[in-house]
């Protein structure tokens, strides 16, 4: 005992000393973008087991990269879903109004029209496609970057633009900040603001759901990010343990802030497979291809929906602009890394898979084109008639005081009064 | 300086004198942190310094105690004060105890920086100011600069300070001093003399108060942006009062407090944050214990309403000149 003991401590004598591993960024300015240690399936071969298979029999499913649609538009492999053109030209079209809609918020918030805005260009395919696989009495708790999910759910353009504008109209009477919907109705959760929270509420919701018996279904978001937030790791084991019927989706739309998903990531081939540890049914996908989108969705939720437990989905796809209306990313990442992004675009590839397969035109595409920016700028027309944040009628400063608790209290009546409100 | 360039330059200084010293928080290195406070500092001193954590703020302020424990000093930021929650049960349960519940022998020397406060159209997750949730914890020091002199200053006396300390920064003061007139064009820190910011390093003892402002008829205790508000409101309504900013809420300058209420026989609290259990009540009590027989009229508090902050409704709810100024004349009248 003496001697091993001795030969532990000459051991660390002749150590080198530690040094701290500090995680980096990949992609910096002046830097190639390149994304070639990114795991990229070829479109179809990735296999689509039943929804009954067991998590632990399906671990590939982690590491590779469901993929439906090849370069030419072709629907390959065996997760291409059974689905009728309408339907695809109807995501289509959803894709394009989000695409518009963040378009005109993003030059509204540059027109002091608001105070901020959040756009979620490159990534519209995740909530549409998803929205798609969903009935409207299933719940969403969704990020801040999801407003396909309201527009693919049928929610009144106006109705988020007043919401942006803390209008007049504003359903949230002007108490949060733009960008931060809720709506019950329309399967969308109230949104926090802090990240992560409501990953872990989706769970709760689920159970709820479990408990009551119904057979609606909650989809829990989140992104790369702010999976590092302990309660992502909280969800995933309540999740586990009580077999929720949730879908747990993680977009990793490559960056958090300045901060690339690698450092978060850490050792891990994928965010995917930190769904092995909890016994989680565990899928990789592309998030830029509507079909797989729209397959991988529709197994999860039937899993959720046949009470055969939770399913965690990494969603892998790319954030093309600012993190946010107050944010310059060329301070960070290269300007070039948008386009060096190997997954494509969204809608111009489901576009393409319109073409290829016969159903769609360039003419009718730029009929649609037409069609979109016309609805969109029309909704605006009206949200400015009720007013934006900066002119026109507003909430009324009393709102302020509402809704705090379910009556206004003695206390806040007082203070109203002393407000002269 | 801005008070974002003299926050730069104290973390440069601390670093420089102190390997032990390390920063740390989402965002902070490459990017040098979303209000840019910690710009330089990992091209200046490398990324074993200076670094980038992924988004959990439990793990930043628990990585940071384990570290400060263990021979660092750690100076670590959390995006926006809104966001610390997470890391509260470290905080409270951990990095206000440590020294306490071993007897000193392992002890937490480190420091949390966080944005506070509204004025920014930040809605509810981006404006808050959650003082009085540290104030109330013992074992923490809690700490409110209103100007770049003071940043620096009190900064650098947050990082060599051998127990926890939390380190306020007034986030519509980081470009310049705001009056509350936010229908006018703002101000920049040049303008202002405590822009003046001494290259050197200095400390400002955590504990001392300023007068901003000597006066006689009426005292008014506040601190960060509320400074500037106070002042412009003093101005307007033309009374004589003494603003005192108190720059740090534990420890606290009891001593200045006493002294100019038993002066003026009058008082006005003024902070940005919630009524209710607000650091105001506090200031209310120890004036009322210690000033109550040169008390002309009952103490007044002027806070944010005890409500979420709203978004669009900021200047309703943020603490206006003219709602000051009303209570400075009430209490005048009293
Ligand atoms: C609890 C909490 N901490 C920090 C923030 C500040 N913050 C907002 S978004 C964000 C990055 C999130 O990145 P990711 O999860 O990848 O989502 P993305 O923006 O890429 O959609 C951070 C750090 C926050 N909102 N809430
Ligand atoms: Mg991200």
């Amino acid at each position: 005992m003496g001697v091993f003991l001795k030969m532990l401590t000459n051991e660390a004598e002749v150590a080198t000393p530690l040094t701290l591993a500090v995680p980096a960024s990949t992609c910096r300015p002046g830097d190639t973008p390149d994304f070639s240690d990114m795991v990229i399936s070829e479109p179809g071969v990735v296999r689509r087991p039943e929804v009954t298979e067991s998590a632990q029999d399906m671990h590939e499913l982690a590491t590779e990269l469901i993929r439906v649609l090849d370069d030419k538009g072709n629907a390959v492999g065996p997760w291409a879903p059974v689905i009728d053109t309408a339907m695809l030209v109807k995501g289509l079209t959803s894709m394009m109004v989000t695409r518009e809609f963040d378009r005109r918020m993003f030059l509204a918030q540059r027109q002091a029209k608001t105070s901020f805005f959040m756009q979620s260009t490159g990534e519209e395919a995740i909530s549409t496609g998803f929205r798609f696989a969903m009935r409207d009495d299933d719940m969403n708790f969704p990020t801040y970057r999801q407003q396909s999910l309201l527009i693919a759910g049928g929610y009144p353009l106006e109705l988020m633009m007043s919401q942006i504008y803390s209008n007049s109209h504003d359903p949230l009477r002007g108490r949060q900040l733009p960008g931060l919907y809720s709506s019950k109705d329309t399967g969308f959760f109230t949104l926090s603001g802090n990240v992560a929270t409501q990953f872990l509420q989706a769970v709760g919701w689920a159970m709820a759901s479990a408990i009551k018996g119904s057979d609606s279904v909650t989809a829990a978001w989140i992104g790369d990010g702010s999976s590092a937030e302990s309660d992502f790791f909280s969800a995933m084991l309540m999740a586990s343990s009580f077999q929720a019927p949730v879908i747990l989706n993680l977009i990793n739309n490559q960056w958090a802030i300045s901060t690339s998903q690698s450092v978060v990531r850490g050792q891990a081939a994928t965010f995917a497979v930190r769904g092995h540890g909890f016994g989680l049914p565990s899928l990789r996908v592309d998030g830029n291809d509507f079909l797989a989108v729209y397959a991988v969705a529709s197994w999860a939720v039937e899993r959720a929906r046949r009470n055969l437990g939770p399913t965690f989905i990494e969603w892998v796809t790319y954030r093309v602009g600012a993190h946010s209306s107050s944010d310059d990313p060329s301070a960070y990442r290269p300007k070039s890394e948008a386009a060096a992004w190997p997954l494509g675009d969204p809608i111009e590839r489901l576009k393409r898979h319109l073409i290829a397969s016969g159903a769609w035109t360039e003419d009718q595409h730029a009929d649609l084109e037409g069609k979109v920016k016309e609805q969109v700028r029309l909704a605006q027309a009206v949200a400015e008639e009720w007013g934006t944040l900066k002119s026109g009628p507003g909430p009324s400063p009393r709102d302020i005081f509402e809704d705090v608790y379910a009556d206004v209290p003695e206390h806040l009546q007082r203070q109203r009064r002393e407000a002269g409100l | 300086m801005t008070m974002i360039e003299a926050i730069r330059d104290a973390h440069m200084l601390a670093m420089e004198s102190d390997d032990s010293v390390v920063v740390f928080g989402e965002d902070v290195g490459f990017f040098g942190g979303v209000f840019r406070c910690t710009q330089g500092l990992q091209s200046r001193f490398g990324p074993t310094r200076c670094f980038d954590t992924p988004v959990n703020e439990a793990a930043i302020v628990g990585a940071a105690i384990g570290m400060a424990a263990n021979g660092m000093r750690p100076c670590v930021e959390i995006q926006f004060a809104d966001y610390m929650y997470p890391a509260y049960d470290q905080i409270v349960s951990e990095a206000a105890r440590l020294r306490y519940r071993s007897a000193g022998d392992f002890t937490a020397p480190l420091t949390i920086r966080m944005p506070v406060g509204g004025g920014i159209f930040g809605g509810q997750t981006h404006s808050q100011s959650p003082e009085a949730l540290f104030t109330q914890v013992a074992g923490l020091k809690t700490v409110i600069p209103s100007n770049p002199y003071d940043a620096k200053g009190l900064l650098l006396s947050a990082i060599e300070d051998d127990d926890p300390v939390i380190f306020l920064e007034p986030k519509r003061l980081y470009n310049g001093p705001f009056d509350g007139h936010h229908d006018r064009p703002v101000t920049p820190w040049s303008a202002h003399e405590l822009s003046d910011v001494p290259s050197e390093y200095y400390t400002i003892p955590l504990g001392s108060a300023a007068i901003r402002r000597a006066g006689s008829a009426v005292t008014v205790l506040t601190y960060g942006t509320m400074v500037y508000v106070a002042l412009a409101a003093v101005a307007e309504c033309a009374i004589d009062a003494e603003v005192i900013d108190l720059r740090s809420l534990v420890p606290l300058d009891l001593e200045t407090i006493i002294k100019s209420v038993e002066k003026t026989g009058r008082c006005v609290v003024v902070h940005e944050a919630t009524l209710t259990s607000g650091f105001g009540a506090e200031l209310c009590a120890l004036v009322q214990k210690h000033c109550f027989y040169a008390l002309e009229a009952p103490i007044e508090r002027v806070t944010g309403y005890d409500t979420p902050y709203p978004h669009a409704q900021e200047w309703t709810y943020f603490p206006s000149p003219e709602r000051i100024g009303l209570a400075l004349q009430q209490t005048m009248a009293g």
